[in-house]
Protein backbone atom coordinates (compact mmCIF):
# COMPACT_ATOMS: atom_id res chain seq x y z
CA UNK A 1 0.00 0.00 0.00
CA UNK A 2 1.33 3.72 -0.96
CA UNK A 3 1.86 6.24 1.63
CA UNK A 4 -1.06 8.18 0.12
CA UNK A 5 -3.12 5.15 0.04
CA UNK A 6 -2.73 4.41 3.59
CA UNK A 7 -3.44 7.93 4.49
CA UNK A 8 -6.42 7.53 2.99
CA UNK A 9 -7.51 3.88 4.45
CA UNK A 10 -6.54 5.25 7.44
CA UNK A 11 -9.24 8.97 7.55
CA UNK A 12 -11.87 6.34 6.51
CA UNK A 13 -11.28 3.97 9.36
CA UNK A 14 -11.08 7.02 11.46
CA UNK A 15 -14.49 8.05 10.48
CA UNK A 16 -15.80 4.87 10.71
CA UNK A 17 -14.41 4.41 14.07
CA UNK A 18 -16.12 7.72 15.31
CA UNK A 19 -19.54 6.59 14.49
CA UNK A 20 -18.63 3.24 15.44
CA UNK A 21 -17.98 4.33 18.76
CA UNK A 22 -21.20 5.57 19.32
CA UNK A 23 -23.82 3.60 17.66
CA UNK A 24 -26.31 3.65 19.92
CA UNK A 25 -26.81 7.61 18.44
CA UNK A 26 -25.86 6.37 15.31
CA UNK A 27 -27.70 3.63 13.78
CA UNK A 28 -29.87 2.31 16.62
CA UNK A 29 -31.52 5.82 17.95
CA UNK A 30 -32.40 6.81 13.63
CA UNK A 31 -33.55 3.24 13.09
CA UNK A 32 -35.79 3.01 16.32
CA UNK A 33 -36.85 6.33 14.94
CA UNK A 34 -37.76 5.05 11.55
CA UNK A 35 -39.62 1.87 13.24
CA UNK A 36 -41.46 3.82 14.97
CA UNK A 37 -43.07 6.20 12.09
CA UNK A 38 -43.86 2.69 10.52
CA UNK A 39 -45.99 1.44 13.31
CA UNK A 40 -47.46 4.31 13.99
CA UNK A 41 -48.25 5.41 10.12
CA UNK A 42 -49.08 1.79 9.40
CA UNK A 43 -51.73 1.73 12.45
CA UNK A 44 -52.99 4.98 11.60
CA UNK A 45 -53.93 4.72 7.76
CA UNK A 46 -53.52 0.87 7.42
CA UNK A 47 -57.13 0.59 5.69
CA UNK A 48 -55.54 3.39 3.12
CA UNK A 49 -55.73 2.20 -0.27
CA UNK A 50 -51.72 1.63 -1.58
CA UNK A 51 -50.54 3.78 -4.40
CA UNK A 52 -49.98 0.50 -6.22
CA UNK A 53 -52.13 -2.78 -7.06
CA UNK A 54 -51.22 -5.65 -5.23
CA UNK A 55 -49.20 -3.91 -2.30
CA UNK A 56 -49.93 -2.96 0.73
CA UNK A 57 -49.94 0.64 2.84
CA UNK A 58 -46.99 -0.85 5.53
CA UNK A 59 -44.96 -2.47 2.32
CA UNK A 60 -45.15 0.85 0.49
CA UNK A 61 -44.07 2.69 3.37
CA UNK A 62 -41.02 0.71 4.07
CA UNK A 63 -38.45 1.56 1.00
CA UNK A 64 -39.96 5.41 1.36
CA UNK A 65 -38.98 4.95 5.24
CA UNK A 66 -35.61 3.24 4.91
CA UNK A 67 -34.37 5.93 2.44
CA UNK A 68 -35.33 9.15 4.24
CA UNK A 69 -33.19 7.51 7.36
CA UNK A 70 -30.82 7.00 4.60
CA UNK A 71 -30.65 10.46 3.81
CA UNK A 72 -30.46 12.42 7.07
CA UNK A 73 -28.29 9.70 8.33
CA UNK A 74 -25.88 10.67 5.20
CA UNK A 75 -26.06 14.10 6.01
CA UNK A 76 -25.69 13.42 9.73
CA UNK A 77 -22.18 11.57 9.34
CA UNK A 78 -20.56 14.21 7.40
CA UNK A 79 -22.02 17.27 8.83
CA UNK A 80 -21.53 16.57 12.28
CA UNK A 81 -18.01 14.82 12.03
CA UNK A 82 -16.62 17.91 10.42
CA UNK A 83 -18.50 20.64 12.56
CA UNK A 84 -17.12 18.75 15.48
CA UNK A 85 -13.77 18.64 14.32
CA UNK A 86 -13.62 22.09 13.10
CA UNK A 87 -15.35 23.14 16.96
CA UNK A 88 -13.04 21.07 18.98
CA UNK A 89 -10.24 22.10 16.45
CA UNK A 90 -9.02 18.85 15.86
CA UNK A 91 -9.56 19.18 12.03
CA UNK A 92 -5.91 20.82 11.88
CA UNK A 93 -4.11 17.01 12.39
CA UNK A 94 -6.20 16.58 9.20
CA UNK A 95 -5.22 20.00 7.43
CA UNK A 96 -1.62 19.53 8.07
CA UNK A 97 -1.75 16.01 7.19
CA UNK A 98 -0.44 15.17 3.46
CA UNK A 99 -3.89 14.10 2.08
CA UNK A 100 -5.56 15.86 -0.46
CA UNK A 101 -8.90 16.87 -1.20
CA UNK A 102 -9.97 13.41 -2.96
CA UNK A 103 -8.79 10.90 -0.24
CA UNK A 104 -10.69 13.90 2.05
CA UNK A 105 -13.73 13.20 -0.04
CA UNK A 106 -13.44 9.70 -1.24
CA UNK A 107 -13.05 9.02 3.24
CA UNK A 108 -15.50 11.19 4.39
CA UNK A 109 -18.08 9.74 1.85
CA UNK A 110 -17.47 6.05 2.15
CA UNK A 111 -17.42 6.40 5.91
CA UNK A 112 -21.23 7.88 5.71
CA UNK A 113 -21.96 4.80 3.06
CA UNK A 114 -21.14 2.50 5.69
CA UNK A 115 -22.75 3.76 8.10
CA UNK A 116 -26.35 4.48 5.84
CA UNK A 117 -25.69 1.12 4.76
CA UNK A 118 -26.15 -0.29 8.38
CA UNK A 119 -28.76 1.90 9.42
CA UNK A 120 -30.90 0.00 6.14
CA UNK A 121 -29.77 -3.43 6.67
CA UNK A 122 -30.77 -3.18 10.15
CA UNK A 123 -34.18 -1.29 9.04
CA UNK A 124 -35.47 -3.83 6.33
CA UNK A 125 -33.79 -6.63 9.02
CA UNK A 126 -36.52 -5.42 11.54
CA UNK A 127 -38.90 -4.55 9.45
CA UNK A 128 -38.82 -7.59 7.20
CA UNK A 129 -40.25 -10.46 9.05
CA UNK A 130 -43.36 -8.49 9.70
CA UNK A 131 -43.53 -6.73 6.58
CA UNK A 132 -41.91 -9.14 3.68
CA UNK A 133 -40.82 -6.93 0.19
CA UNK A 134 -40.10 -8.06 -2.88
CA UNK A 135 -36.78 -6.84 -5.13
CA UNK A 136 -37.70 -6.67 -8.41
CA UNK A 137 -34.93 -4.40 -9.65
CA UNK A 138 -31.62 -4.97 -6.94
CA UNK A 139 -29.26 -3.09 -9.22
CA UNK A 140 -31.63 -0.30 -9.10
CA UNK A 141 -32.31 -0.21 -5.51
CA UNK A 142 -28.24 -0.35 -4.70
CA UNK A 143 -27.76 2.07 -7.58
CA UNK A 144 -29.95 4.69 -6.02
CA UNK A 145 -29.24 3.92 -2.34
CA UNK A 146 -25.31 4.65 -3.18
CA UNK A 147 -25.90 7.65 -5.45
CA UNK A 148 -28.40 9.22 -2.45
CA UNK A 149 -26.20 8.16 -0.11
CA UNK A 150 -23.00 9.82 -1.63
CA UNK A 151 -25.07 13.03 -2.71
CA UNK A 152 -26.58 13.98 0.62
CA UNK A 153 -22.66 12.72 2.22
CA UNK A 154 -21.83 15.59 0.29
CA UNK A 155 -24.01 17.93 1.18
CA UNK A 156 -23.21 16.81 4.51
CA UNK A 157 -19.81 17.58 3.84
CA UNK A 158 -20.40 21.01 2.25
CA UNK A 159 -22.76 21.81 5.20
CA UNK A 160 -19.88 20.75 7.41
CA UNK A 161 -17.51 23.32 5.66
CA UNK A 162 -19.32 25.88 5.60
CA UNK A 163 -20.63 25.78 9.35
CA UNK A 164 -18.85 28.03 12.04
CA UNK A 165 -21.44 26.38 14.72
CA UNK A 166 -23.47 23.36 15.56
CA UNK A 167 -26.05 26.18 15.66
CA UNK A 168 -25.70 26.59 11.57
CA UNK A 169 -25.55 22.55 11.30
CA UNK A 170 -29.40 22.27 13.17
CA UNK A 171 -30.39 25.24 10.76
CA UNK A 172 -29.38 23.36 7.74
CA UNK A 173 -31.14 19.91 9.31
CA UNK A 174 -34.45 21.25 10.02
CA UNK A 175 -34.72 24.17 7.42
CA UNK A 176 -33.54 21.81 4.30
CA UNK A 177 -33.04 17.89 5.10
CA UNK A 178 -35.86 17.50 7.21
CA UNK A 179 -38.48 19.40 5.44
CA UNK A 180 -37.36 17.79 1.87
CA UNK A 181 -37.20 14.19 2.88
CA UNK A 182 -40.50 14.53 5.03
CA UNK A 183 -42.43 16.22 1.52
CA UNK A 184 -40.77 13.63 -0.95
CA UNK A 185 -43.50 10.67 -1.36
CA UNK A 186 -42.06 8.79 1.77
CA UNK A 187 -45.99 8.36 2.81
CA UNK A 188 -47.55 8.98 0.19
CA UNK A 189 -48.26 8.39 -3.96
CA UNK A 190 -47.24 12.16 -5.03
CA UNK A 191 -50.55 11.75 -7.39
CA UNK A 192 -52.42 11.92 -4.38
CA UNK A 193 -51.26 15.10 -4.48
CA UNK A 194 -53.10 18.52 -5.54
CA UNK A 195 -51.56 20.10 -8.85
CA UNK A 196 -49.57 22.46 -7.33
CA UNK A 197 -47.61 20.36 -5.11
CA UNK A 198 -47.50 17.58 -7.31
CA UNK A 199 -45.67 20.16 -9.81
CA UNK A 200 -43.65 20.98 -6.56
CA UNK A 201 -42.75 17.33 -5.72
CA UNK A 202 -40.99 17.24 -8.74
CA UNK A 203 -38.68 19.48 -8.31
CA UNK A 204 -37.63 17.62 -4.93
CA UNK A 205 -34.32 15.71 -5.53
CA UNK A 206 -35.33 13.25 -2.33
CA UNK A 207 -38.35 12.46 -4.02
CA UNK A 208 -36.62 10.58 -7.05
CA UNK A 209 -34.18 9.16 -4.23
CA UNK A 210 -37.72 7.36 -2.81
CA UNK A 211 -39.23 6.76 -5.55
CA UNK A 212 -36.16 4.72 -7.22
CA UNK A 213 -35.82 3.49 -4.17
CA UNK A 214 -39.61 2.26 -4.19
CA UNK A 215 -38.93 0.72 -8.07
CA UNK A 216 -36.35 -1.47 -7.00
CA UNK A 217 -38.24 -3.23 -4.46
CA UNK A 218 -41.16 -3.33 -6.45
CA UNK A 219 -40.52 -2.64 -9.96
CA UNK A 220 -42.62 0.41 -10.74
CA UNK A 221 -43.36 3.62 -9.16
CA UNK A 222 -44.26 7.42 -9.43
CA UNK A 223 -42.06 8.42 -12.49
CA UNK A 224 -40.27 6.09 -14.96
CA UNK A 225 -37.10 4.80 -13.36
CA UNK A 226 -34.80 6.51 -15.47
CA UNK A 227 -36.06 10.01 -14.23
CA UNK A 228 -35.16 8.89 -10.93
CA UNK A 229 -31.61 7.76 -11.85
CA UNK A 230 -30.87 10.61 -13.89
CA UNK A 231 -31.82 12.91 -11.38
CA UNK A 232 -29.67 11.09 -8.43
CA UNK A 233 -27.00 10.80 -10.53
CA UNK A 234 -26.98 14.72 -11.40
CA UNK A 235 -27.78 15.20 -7.72
CA UNK A 236 -25.10 13.58 -7.31
CA UNK A 237 -22.52 15.02 -9.49
CA UNK A 238 -23.68 18.68 -8.61
CA UNK A 239 -22.95 18.13 -4.52
CA UNK A 240 -19.67 16.16 -5.37
CA UNK A 241 -18.56 18.78 -7.50
CA UNK A 242 -19.53 21.91 -4.85
CA UNK A 243 -17.50 19.18 -2.42
CA UNK A 244 -14.78 18.85 -4.34
CA UNK A 245 -14.57 22.24 -5.26
CA UNK A 246 -14.87 24.05 -1.45
CA UNK A 247 -11.89 21.06 -0.47
CA UNK A 248 -9.47 21.82 -3.85
CA UNK A 249 -10.04 25.92 -3.13
CA UNK A 250 -9.89 25.78 0.85
CA UNK A 251 -13.11 27.53 0.85
CA UNK A 252 -13.72 27.79 4.70
CA UNK A 253 -10.78 25.30 5.49
CA UNK A 254 -7.72 27.57 5.28
CA UNK A 255 -7.85 31.40 6.65
CA UNK B 1 24.39 23.12 4.66
CA UNK B 2 20.85 22.20 3.37
CA UNK B 3 18.03 24.72 4.15
CA UNK B 4 15.48 23.00 6.29
CA UNK B 5 12.90 25.69 5.54
CA UNK B 6 13.42 28.22 2.85
CA UNK B 7 10.53 31.13 3.60
CA UNK B 8 10.52 33.82 0.35
CA UNK B 9 8.66 37.11 0.37
CA UNK B 10 5.74 35.90 1.88
CA UNK B 11 2.93 38.21 2.42
CA UNK B 12 0.07 37.50 4.50
CA UNK B 13 -2.78 39.86 4.54
CA UNK B 14 -5.85 39.79 6.99
CA UNK B 15 -8.34 42.42 5.69
CA UNK B 16 -6.10 45.56 6.22
CA UNK B 17 -4.53 44.12 8.81
CA UNK B 18 -1.03 43.11 7.02
CA UNK B 19 0.40 40.27 8.97
CA UNK B 20 3.29 39.39 7.11
CA UNK B 21 5.07 41.97 4.88
CA UNK B 22 7.73 39.97 2.88
CA UNK B 23 9.24 37.92 5.10
CA UNK B 24 12.25 35.90 3.70
CA UNK B 25 14.88 33.63 5.55
CA UNK B 26 16.35 30.27 5.72
CA UNK B 27 16.49 28.18 8.33
CA UNK B 28 19.44 25.66 8.48
CA UNK B 29 19.15 21.60 8.41
CA UNK B 30 20.12 20.80 12.27
CA UNK B 31 19.42 23.50 13.94
CA UNK B 32 17.52 24.96 16.86
CA UNK B 33 15.91 28.37 15.56
CA UNK B 34 14.18 30.42 18.00
CA UNK B 35 11.18 32.44 16.59
CA UNK B 36 10.33 34.85 18.63
CA UNK B 37 8.07 38.07 18.68
CA UNK B 38 5.11 39.65 20.77
CA UNK B 39 1.75 39.01 20.38
CA UNK B 40 0.45 39.64 17.00
CA UNK B 41 4.03 39.96 15.82
CA UNK B 42 2.85 36.97 12.93
CA UNK B 43 4.43 34.14 14.06
CA UNK B 44 1.53 32.16 14.24
CA UNK B 45 0.75 33.28 10.76
CA UNK B 46 4.15 32.20 9.48
CA UNK B 47 3.57 28.39 11.08
CA UNK B 48 0.29 27.88 10.01
CA UNK B 49 1.04 29.11 6.26
CA UNK B 50 4.60 26.43 6.53
CA UNK B 51 1.99 23.82 7.92
CA UNK B 52 -0.59 24.37 5.45
CA UNK B 53 -2.98 26.10 7.41
CA UNK B 54 -3.26 29.51 6.08
CA UNK B 55 -2.71 30.58 2.22
CA UNK B 56 0.06 33.28 1.75
CA UNK B 57 -1.08 36.03 -0.81
CA UNK B 58 2.12 36.00 -1.85
CA UNK B 59 6.07 34.28 -1.66
CA UNK B 60 6.81 30.58 -1.25
CA UNK B 61 7.81 28.64 1.73
CA UNK B 62 9.67 25.06 1.00
CA UNK B 63 10.67 22.28 3.47
CA UNK B 64 13.78 20.42 2.47
CA UNK B 65 13.24 21.81 -1.11
CA UNK B 66 9.80 20.69 -0.93
CA UNK B 67 7.18 23.66 -1.99
CA UNK B 68 4.61 23.20 0.70
CA UNK B 69 1.67 23.91 -2.01
CA UNK B 70 2.67 22.51 -5.28
CA UNK B 71 4.81 19.69 -3.34
CA UNK B 72 2.45 19.70 -0.25
CA UNK B 73 2.57 16.16 0.32
CA UNK B 74 6.52 15.12 0.55
CA UNK B 75 6.54 18.83 2.34
CA UNK B 76 4.04 17.77 5.14
CA UNK B 77 5.73 14.32 5.45
CA UNK B 78 8.88 16.39 6.46
CA UNK B 79 7.29 18.46 8.74
CA UNK B 80 6.04 17.96 12.58
CA UNK B 81 4.42 20.64 14.12
CA UNK B 82 2.58 20.64 17.57
CA UNK B 83 0.00 23.40 17.09
CA UNK B 84 -0.57 26.23 20.43
CA UNK B 85 -3.74 25.56 20.80
CA UNK B 86 -4.71 22.35 23.01
CA UNK B 87 -6.72 20.44 20.60
CA UNK B 88 -7.79 16.71 20.37
CA UNK B 89 -10.16 14.70 19.35
CA UNK B 90 -12.64 13.59 22.09
CA UNK B 91 -13.79 10.15 20.45
CA UNK B 92 -9.76 8.08 20.79
CA UNK B 93 -7.34 7.03 23.49
CA UNK B 94 -3.91 8.06 23.46
CA UNK B 95 -2.61 4.83 21.57
CA UNK B 96 -5.66 5.35 18.83
CA UNK B 97 -4.86 8.44 17.96
CA UNK B 98 -1.08 8.41 17.89
CA UNK B 99 -1.69 4.88 15.37
CA UNK B 100 -4.20 7.12 13.48
CA UNK B 101 -1.98 9.99 12.63
CA UNK B 102 1.04 7.54 11.85
CA UNK B 103 -1.58 6.42 9.26
CA UNK B 104 -2.03 9.97 7.73
CA UNK B 105 1.69 10.38 7.02
CA UNK B 106 1.39 6.75 5.54
CA UNK B 107 3.04 4.83 8.46
CA UNK B 108 1.73 1.55 9.22
CA UNK B 109 2.68 -0.94 12.17
CA UNK B 110 6.13 -0.11 12.06
CA UNK B 111 5.56 3.13 13.13
CA UNK B 112 4.21 1.56 16.42
CA UNK B 113 6.90 0.30 18.46
CA UNK B 114 8.09 4.29 18.13
CA UNK B 115 4.68 5.35 19.53
CA UNK B 116 5.17 3.22 22.34
CA UNK B 117 9.16 4.54 23.12
CA UNK B 118 7.42 8.27 22.77
CA UNK B 119 4.37 7.22 25.46
CA UNK B 120 7.11 6.02 27.62
CA UNK B 121 9.68 8.72 26.74
CA UNK B 122 6.73 11.21 26.87
CA UNK B 123 5.28 9.88 30.60
CA UNK B 124 2.15 8.86 29.05
CA UNK B 125 2.42 5.06 28.90
CA UNK B 126 0.34 4.67 31.86
CA UNK B 127 -2.29 6.83 29.58
CA UNK B 128 -2.31 4.92 26.45
CA UNK B 129 -5.48 3.30 26.99
CA UNK B 130 -7.46 6.63 28.39
CA UNK B 131 -9.79 8.21 26.42
CA UNK B 132 -8.17 11.97 25.03
CA UNK B 133 -11.45 13.82 26.92
CA UNK B 134 -10.07 12.52 30.53
CA UNK B 135 -6.24 13.75 30.04
CA UNK B 136 -5.28 16.44 32.15
CA UNK B 137 -4.34 20.19 30.00
CA UNK B 138 0.08 18.79 30.36
CA UNK B 139 -0.91 15.44 29.04
CA UNK B 140 -3.11 16.11 26.30
CA UNK B 141 0.02 18.74 25.80
CA UNK B 142 2.40 15.79 25.70
CA UNK B 143 0.47 13.70 23.32
CA UNK B 144 0.26 17.13 20.98
CA UNK B 145 3.71 16.54 20.55
CA UNK B 146 4.11 12.75 20.39
CA UNK B 147 1.46 13.38 17.35
CA UNK B 148 4.16 15.90 15.44
CA UNK B 149 6.86 13.34 15.83
CA UNK B 150 4.94 10.08 14.94
CA UNK B 151 5.82 9.76 11.78
CA UNK B 152 9.91 10.99 12.67
CA UNK B 153 10.00 13.75 10.56
CA UNK B 154 13.21 15.63 10.19
CA UNK B 155 12.05 19.14 10.62
CA UNK B 156 9.69 19.80 13.87
CA UNK B 157 7.55 23.31 14.00
CA UNK B 158 6.90 23.88 18.42
CA UNK B 159 4.44 26.24 18.54
CA UNK B 160 4.75 27.58 21.79
CA UNK B 161 5.03 23.97 23.65
CA UNK B 162 5.66 25.30 27.07
CA UNK B 163 2.77 27.52 27.40
CA UNK B 164 0.32 27.32 31.16
CA UNK B 165 2.08 23.83 31.62
CA UNK B 166 4.11 23.27 35.02
CA UNK B 167 7.68 23.53 35.63
CA UNK B 168 8.06 19.53 35.73
CA UNK B 169 6.85 19.20 32.27
CA UNK B 170 8.27 22.18 30.80
CA UNK B 171 11.71 20.27 31.91
CA UNK B 172 10.94 17.02 30.32
CA UNK B 173 10.08 18.59 27.14
CA UNK B 174 13.15 20.60 27.49
CA UNK B 175 15.44 17.62 27.48
CA UNK B 176 12.91 15.69 24.84
CA UNK B 177 13.42 18.44 22.39
CA UNK B 178 17.16 18.61 22.91
CA UNK B 179 17.41 14.89 22.78
CA UNK B 180 15.85 14.79 19.48
CA UNK B 181 17.80 18.19 18.06
CA UNK B 182 21.06 16.14 19.21
CA UNK B 183 19.71 12.75 16.85
CA UNK B 184 20.11 15.92 13.75
CA UNK B 185 16.74 16.96 13.90
CA UNK B 186 16.10 20.23 13.22
CA UNK B 187 14.03 22.34 15.62
CA UNK B 188 11.59 25.41 15.11
CA UNK B 189 10.56 26.77 18.55
CA UNK B 190 8.29 29.78 19.17
CA UNK B 191 8.21 30.43 22.78
CA UNK B 192 7.20 33.63 25.16
CA UNK B 193 9.89 32.29 27.79
CA UNK B 194 12.73 34.07 26.53
CA UNK B 195 15.12 32.23 29.28
CA UNK B 196 14.03 29.32 27.04
CA UNK B 197 14.92 30.57 23.80
CA UNK B 198 18.11 31.84 25.17
CA UNK B 199 19.24 28.05 26.63
CA UNK B 200 17.81 26.28 23.64
CA UNK B 201 18.09 28.27 20.39
CA UNK B 202 21.39 28.51 18.19
CA UNK B 203 20.11 30.82 16.02
CA UNK B 204 16.62 33.17 16.85
CA UNK B 205 14.81 35.63 14.63
CA UNK B 206 12.59 38.48 16.13
CA UNK B 207 9.35 39.31 14.10
CA UNK B 208 7.45 41.86 14.83
CA UNK B 209 4.63 43.82 13.17
CA UNK B 210 4.68 41.28 10.31
CA UNK B 211 8.51 41.79 9.77
CA UNK B 212 11.91 40.25 10.39
CA UNK B 213 13.56 42.42 13.00
CA UNK B 214 16.85 40.89 13.47
CA UNK B 215 18.07 36.99 13.30
CA UNK B 216 21.55 36.17 14.43
CA UNK B 217 22.86 33.32 16.51
CA UNK B 218 22.09 34.03 19.85
CA UNK B 219 25.57 35.39 21.23
CA UNK B 220 25.65 37.46 18.07
CA UNK B 221 22.15 38.73 19.58
CA UNK B 222 23.23 39.03 22.96
CA UNK B 223 26.42 41.07 22.02
CA UNK B 224 24.01 43.51 20.15
CA UNK B 225 23.06 45.27 23.42
CA UNK B 226 25.97 47.82 24.28
CA UNK B 227 25.22 47.62 27.95
CA UNK B 228 25.89 45.99 31.54
CA UNK B 229 24.16 45.88 34.40
CA UNK B 230 25.35 46.65 38.09
CA UNK B 231 23.26 46.57 41.11
CA UNK B 232 24.39 47.94 44.17
CA UNK B 233 23.05 48.24 47.61
CA UNK B 234 24.37 51.59 49.32
CA UNK B 235 24.77 51.07 53.17
CA UNK B 236 23.36 53.43 55.72
CA UNK B 237 20.24 53.74 53.76
CA UNK B 238 22.35 56.46 51.70
CA UNK B 239 21.10 58.97 48.63
CA UNK B 240 22.39 57.89 45.18
CA UNK B 241 24.99 60.99 44.08
CA UNK B 242 23.68 63.13 41.51
CA UNK B 243 25.86 62.34 39.20
CA UNK B 244 24.38 58.25 38.61
CA UNK B 245 21.05 58.79 38.98
CA UNK B 246 20.52 59.19 35.38
CA UNK B 247 22.24 55.58 34.67
CA UNK B 248 19.49 54.22 37.17
CA UNK B 249 17.34 51.46 35.26
CA UNK B 250 15.05 50.26 37.67
CA UNK B 251 15.23 48.86 41.43
CA UNK B 252 15.02 45.48 43.00
CA UNK B 253 14.62 44.67 46.88
CA UNK B 254 16.25 47.74 47.97
CA UNK B 255 18.94 47.81 45.43
CA UNK B 256 19.44 50.21 42.43
CA UNK B 257 20.20 48.60 39.09
CA UNK B 258 22.44 51.26 36.51
CA UNK B 259 22.43 50.50 33.42
CA UNK B 260 26.01 50.89 31.90
CA UNK B 261 26.97 51.36 28.49
CA UNK B 262 30.11 49.42 27.63
CA UNK B 263 33.13 51.60 26.97
CA UNK B 264 31.09 54.81 28.07
CA UNK B 265 30.57 53.95 31.96
CA UNK B 266 33.18 51.90 33.13
CA UNK B 267 31.94 50.17 36.70
CA UNK B 268 35.11 51.39 37.85
CA UNK B 269 33.39 55.58 37.55
CA UNK B 270 30.89 54.33 39.40
CA UNK B 271 32.66 53.08 42.56
CA UNK B 272 34.86 56.26 42.28
CA UNK B 273 31.57 58.13 42.34
CA UNK B 274 30.36 56.34 44.81
CA UNK B 275 33.89 56.89 46.92
CA UNK B 276 34.06 60.36 46.40
CA UNK B 277 30.50 60.94 47.69
CA UNK B 278 31.76 59.24 51.11
CA UNK B 279 29.22 56.59 50.36
CA UNK B 280 29.77 52.95 51.35
CA UNK B 281 28.38 49.75 49.45
CA UNK B 282 26.46 47.04 51.26
CA UNK B 283 26.32 44.71 47.90
CA UNK B 284 27.28 44.35 44.32
CA UNK B 285 26.30 42.33 41.74
CA UNK B 286 27.16 42.74 37.70
CA UNK B 287 24.40 41.61 35.21
CA UNK B 288 25.19 40.86 31.71
CA UNK B 289 21.97 41.41 29.50
CA UNK B 290 19.77 38.73 28.42
CA UNK B 291 17.67 37.89 25.87
CA UNK B 292 14.76 39.61 27.50
CA UNK B 293 16.46 42.97 27.08
CA UNK B 294 17.20 42.59 23.67
CA UNK B 295 14.18 41.55 22.72
CA UNK B 296 12.13 44.57 24.62
CA UNK B 297 15.11 46.87 22.63
CA UNK B 298 14.06 45.85 19.73
CA UNK B 299 10.42 45.54 19.50
CA UNK B 300 10.08 48.50 21.42
CA UNK B 301 11.86 50.12 18.34
CA UNK B 302 9.64 48.08 15.78
CA UNK B 303 6.47 49.58 17.86
CA UNK B 304 7.93 53.09 17.64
Amino acid sequence: MSPDQRGFVTLLKKEVMRFWSVLAQTVTAPVITAVLYLLVFAQALKDRTSAYEGISYTEFLVPGLVMMTVIQNAFANTSSSLIQSKVMGNLVFLQMAPLGPLEWYGAYILAALVRTFLVAVVMLGVTLPFVPLPVEAPLVLFGVFLLASASLASIGMIAGIVAQKFDHIAAFTNFFITPLSFLSGVFYSVHALPPFWYQASHLNPFFYMIDGFRYGFFGHADVPVWQSLAWCAGFFILSAAACLWMLISGYKLKR
Amino acid sequence: MQTAIAIAGVRKNYGKLEALRGVSFDIRRGEFFGLLGPNGAGKSTLISIIAGLVSADEGSISVLGHDTVSQFRAARRLLGVVPQELVFDPFFTVREMLRIQAGYYGCGKEAWPWIDEMLERLDLADKATSSMRALSGGMKRRVLIAQALVHRPPVVILDEPTAGVDVELRRTLWHFMTDLHKQGTTVVLTTHYLEEAQELCERIAILDHGAVQVIETTPQLLARHPFRFLRIKLANDAQLPESLRALVAGEVNGSVELKLEVGKHPIGSVFAALRAAGIDLEDVHTREPDLEDIFVQLTTKGAA
